[in-house]
């Protein structure tokens, strides 16, 4: 077997692995694991096909940011295992087995179709020298990014600003303040009041601070 | 064919590809745990992106390439919302079961 088989093939087994134990696993937190599992494969993947900086970029963003940002919400939230098994339309379950029976069948079955043209290059080569040069690949997808995508680009820093304005105002607290329960209330006004007194302290020890210090 | 001469050919990475995104897919359906649920779309889009690649050396384009930065910004972005939305939802109430937020009035 050549090289690329076998790393195929071991890359195929962790990422396909790692999906289905993000499926079935009963605890989030080993399902955010073994997400990362399956992520790590995808690079591998990505490297086995010539495309080195997306392989990078996924372990950065995938593996490093949006995974980590997961188990960060489940430690905020606490780890829930007990799901609820009551299916609230009948057979679900089933149901949701057969449909993706179905849709792997309709996958296949669609990929067949004249509608995959198979068309040649248009927005640069991954592997032609371009202008006489021997580009690398990060080179190669610059080129195309900053020209034929730059205003693709450029829409996309408006919807992460977007994003992230969006997410502070959903996890604001300040705007639900009249709901929350009591205990929770009265926790805060706890903290609140500790928070004070220690500033308190801060401030007459800073003032003792200023009579030594002439 | 011997497995000595075994080629790994575009349509190898495209069937991990399909049964990736079966596979999320399958487990949004199943799961009721919305962290969980998330992750499955997270398993959809990297299928998409892993059919991307493939083309893009399949067919030595390299605009396939470029699109799965956007399609990691898209992620990202759908990521720090969702998680927003989770939170405050279990602000309101405890567990983090889809069944139990299907009214948009809480």
């Amino acid at each position: 077997m050549t090289v690329e088989a076998v790393l195929f093939f071991f890359a195929a087994a962790l990422a396909l692995g790692g999906a289905v134990g993000v499926v079935l696993g009963r605890n989030p937190v080993h399902c955010a694991l073994l997400l990362v599992v399956t992520l790590v494969a995808v690079a591998i993947f990505f490297l086995l096909q010539e495309a080195q900086l997306v392989a990078a970029v996924q372990i950065i963003v995938y593996a490093g940011a949006i995974v980590v940002l997961f188990l960060f919400v489940i430690m905020l939230l606490g780890v829930d295992k007990d799901e609820s098994l009551r299916d609230p339309i009948p057979y679900q379950r089933p149901a949701a087995v057969a449909l993706g029976a179905i849709l792997l069948a309709e996958i296949f079955v669609l990929a067949g179709r004249t509608w995959a043209t198979g068309a040649t290059s248009v927005r640069g080569s991954v592997r032609r020298r371009v202008d006489g040069q021997d580009l690398g690949n990060i080179q190669r997808v610059a080129r195309t990014l900053f020209t034929d995508f730059l205003w693709a680009f450029e829409l996309t820093a408006v919807l992460l600003v977007i994003a992230v304005v969006g997410a502070v105002v959903l996890a604001r607290r300040s705007g639900q303040r009249a709901q929350l329960d009591e205990h929770e209330q009265a926790i805060e006004e706890q903290i609140t009041e500790a928070e004070l007194s220690e500033a308190a302290e801060e401030e007459e020890e800073e003032e003792e601070e200023e009579v030594v210090m002439p | 064919m011997s497995l000595a001469a075994l080629d790994i050919t575009p349509n190898y990475y495209l069937v991990v590809g399909a049964l990736l995104f079966t596979i999320g897919a399958v487990g949004l359906l199943l799961r009721r745990n919305v962290l969980v649920m998330f992750m499955c779309v997270e398993l959809m889009l990297n299928a998409a992106n892993l059919t991307f690649v493939t083309f893009s050396r399949a067919l030595n384009d390299i605009g396939g390439q470029v699109i799965v930065f956007f399609t990691l910004v898209v992620a990202a972005a759908e990521v720090a919302v969702g998680l927003a939305i989770i939170v405050a939802i279990f602000r309101r109430r405890r567990g983090a079961t889809a069944d139990d937020v299907r009214l948009l009035k809480g």
